[in-house]
């Protein structure tokens, strides 16, 4: 499971002998993210934000459990629970401002985390398990988010609930009496508001559980690295601590100002007013737009205005938008390249910047309102998304030359590796 | 296998966004969308400093008291402050016995304890701001159909809050006759008033700040129409948000320790990856 040359848990105290023939819990521990688990030597930033992510998940958890203390999920009072909150909880304000812009920092965190892999084609074998359990992670995470984002019973938490259960309305036969059955009701009510309370509140600690199995899929492989080569030999890791601990320790230490700016200085900034409005069901507002972190998928619900074949709209709609984040489970099959950094790939490095910048295409007109020119825009966009994932990366994949890899992960840091010499030609 | 049936069901996918594309484009080129009322006149909220803006901003208490005078004689006539309770003035400056007086000076919602029939009593500081109609339907009869919105939250429910009351309150005037020209189906209903700082351009609500001094201000301030939407939108600001002063004060400390830990864990990385140094940099 590691590397022949991992150190070894060798307790000294008496006490922890003891534990340790118990239960090996902290001899766990020390192969995870102590000193047992080496680590290639040359991970850049990219490679702090699975940690950071891990820090957003015990965050929201934390804050997320208190504020539960002082919330009431009644359709009646959720509101005013929420201002409760704010004005008459000591720190309530704090907390909840914490929570909610904690969701956005996880977010944040995560995509990066996820374009890192793009990029570094971490999805790549022997790390395909990493990967979807990844995606199931980022899927979870959705849900949570937006359910989450119904709690406080606003004019966008009723009709963002409204619209994403709307959606499976679409499907064909089933889609009805699905959406009846999911809401507990025709529309969003009391019913629909203690369920999403209620799995909102279980669904963070399946995503703690799936995390543990996207770092034990980790600890097979080993991490991968800014080369894409493969681990050599010692010479090519460092233990994670102390090295990776004190980089993530800094690491956090920026995260960290960066998210309390938001927090104190600008609690709102990422947020709809319309969600300080009390949820009322006989006032649409005149945008309904999701959070900002579901823009880019938004835009392609929205992008399929006019019914194709004997598809309707709506329906593509739909189908298009999951199988925007579902196509991400077939990445590792899709891009064949053995090569997986994008440092050694020209062209696929090229189609990788026009993702960026196509996805944040995507999210502003996410977030703009339904109207031209946002949706051409978006259909143009979306169009690029779909042939980017399923149809340009298998062919680049195919056609393209990489250029020549470094011998070792050691080489490509110290310019040499003695044992290169003695290796044969590659 | 996998690639080529990926292929066909992205092309699939772009084919279909591409045929809408199509479609929008040719709907977009035989009827472009015509100009509405409301995209030609709806204004963007005017400028509006208050001194609780900006990252060190603290609220003005004088101000604050002449905006909730403004609220308390004017705007509580129909509109509830209901997230507000009388003990809340006491942030404005206000000391116990007079904050016992604004409470007693409302009537609030009570049992009579005698019958246990439903009556009315004076505030205390516990009460909440009471709410000027029984309920939505008193309101709406009493308004020409429309609802006056709760204020606690509203300079927090719209965007650019506080300038967007300062502007609203301030931006009464005739509807121009341009506007009736190019639009005559939007010309301002009977009974309706025209704002163009409102997003439909027409409210129910009827001009509510008219004449200077139509409050008296106990500081000196002159009362002018601008002065009193400026206070008022202050004092929301306050009602929207009374936690903001705090926030921000613990905001600094938080971000000046935090600005020393990552300066330390900065350093510790350093040492801890001296002796892996990049050499082909050095």
């Amino acid at each position: 499971m590691s590397f022949p040359w991992a150190n070894e848990y060798k307790p000294s105290h008496p006490l922890m002998k003891w534990v340790d023939e118990k239960l090996p819990l902290p001899r766990f521990v020390y192969n995870a993210v102590g000193a047992g688990y080496p680590v290639p030597r040359n991970l850049n930033y990219f490679w702090n934000f699975g940690v950071l992510a891990g820090f957003c998940l015990v965050l929201q958890i934390v804050t997320g459990v208190i504020l539960a203390m002082h919330y009431a999920p009644n359709a009646l009072v959720a509101f005013d629970s929420t201002e409760h909150i704010m004005r008459d909880v000591n720190w309530g304000w704090m907390l909840r401002y914490a929570h909610a812009n904690g969701a956005s920092a996880f977010f944040v965190v995560v995509y990066l985390h996820i374009f890192r892999g793009f990029f570094f084609g971490s999805y790549k074998a022997p790390r395909e398990m990493i990967w979807l359990l990844g995606v199931v992670i980022f899927l979870l995470m959705m849900a949570t988010a937006f359910m989450g984002y119904v709690l406080p019973w606003g004019q966008m938490s009723f009709w963002g609930a409204k619209v994403i259960t709307g959606l499976f309305g679409a499907i064909p036969v089933v889609g009805e009496p699905l959406q009846i059955w999911l809401l507990g009701g025709y529309a969003p009510d009391n019913a629909s508001l203690n369920r999403f309370f209620s799995l909102h509140f279980l669904l963070p600690f399946v995503i703690a559980a799936v995390v543990i199995l996207h770092i034990w899929a980790l600890h097979i492989p080993g991490s991968s690295n800014p080369t894409g080569v493969e681990v050599k030999s010692e010479s090519d890791t460092v233990p994670f601590h102390p090295y990776y601990t004190a980089k993530d320790g800094f690491g956090l230490g920026v995260f960290l100002i960066l998210y309390c700016a938001m927090l104190f200085f600008l609690p709102n900034a990422l947020g709809h007013p319309d969600n300080y409005i009390p949820a009322n069901p006989m006032s649409t507002p005149a945008h309904i737009v999701p959070e900002w972190y579901f823009w880019p998928f938004y835009a392609i619900l929205r992008a399929f205005t006019a019914d194709f074949l004997f598809f309707p709209a709506k329906l593509m709609g739909v189908l298009a938008m999951f199988s925007a984040i579902l196509v991400w489970f077939f990445l590792p099959w899709l891009d064949n390249s053995p090569v997986r950094s994008g440092h050694f790939r020209p062209l696929f490095r090229k189609f990788f910047y026009v993702l960026m910048v196509d996805v944040l295409v995507l999210g502003y007109c996410g977030g703009a309102p339904a109207a031209e020119p946002y949706v051409m825009i978006s259909q143009i966009a979306t169009a690029y998304y779909f042939l980017h994932f399923l149809v340009i990366l298998p062919i680049v994949s195919s056609i393209e030359k990489p250029e020549p890899l470094p011998y070792s992960i050691t080489e490509a840091v110290l310019g040499s590796d003695d044992k290169a010499a003695l290796a044969p030609a590659s | 296998m996998t690639r080529l049936i990926g292929i066909l069901v992205g092309l699939f996918f772009t084919v279909a966004v591409l045929w809408a594309f199509a479609t929008g484009a040719a709907n977009y080129i035989a009827e472009p969308p015509a100009a509405t009322a409301e995209s030609v006149y709806h204004r963007h909220p005017k400028e509006l400093h208050l001194q609780s803006d900006g990252p060190f901003g603290t609220f003005d208490k004088q101000q604050l008291q002449r905006g909730f005078q403004v609220y308390k004689e004017v705007c509580s006539a129909c509109h509830s402050l209901s997230h507000v309770a009388f003990r809340d003035l006491a942030a404005l400056g206000y000391n116990e016995a007079e904050v016992k007086a604004i409470a007693a000076g409302f009537q609030v919602p009570g049992i009579d304890p005698n019958t246990g029939e439903t009556t009315t009593r004076a505030g205390m500081p516990t009460d909440y701001f009471p709410k000027p109609y029984p309920n939505d339907i008193a309101a709406r009869a009493a308004n020409n159909n429309a609802v006056p919105p709760d204020l606690s939250l509203m300079t927090k429910a719209r965007h650019e809050g506080p300038a967007y009351v300062y502007s609203l309150l301030t931006g009464f005037q005739a509807q121009p006759a341009a506007l009736v020209k190019q639009f005559p189906e939007a010309k301002t209903p009977a009974g309706l008033h025209y704002n163009p700082y409102f997003a439909n351009l027409n409210l129910a609500m009827a001009p509510p700040l008219t004449s200077t001094d139509q409050v008296s201000y106990g500081d000196g301030t002159k009362a002018t129409v601008d002065q009193m939407a400026q206070d008022v939108a202050a004092f929301l600001v306050w009602t929207a948000e009374p936690k903001l002063e705090k926030r921000r004060q613990t905001g600094w400390p938080v971000l000046g320790f935090l600005l020393f830990a990552t300066v330390l864990a900065y350093l510790a990385k350093q040492q801890v990856w001296a002796g892996k140094k990049d050499k082909k940099k050095a």
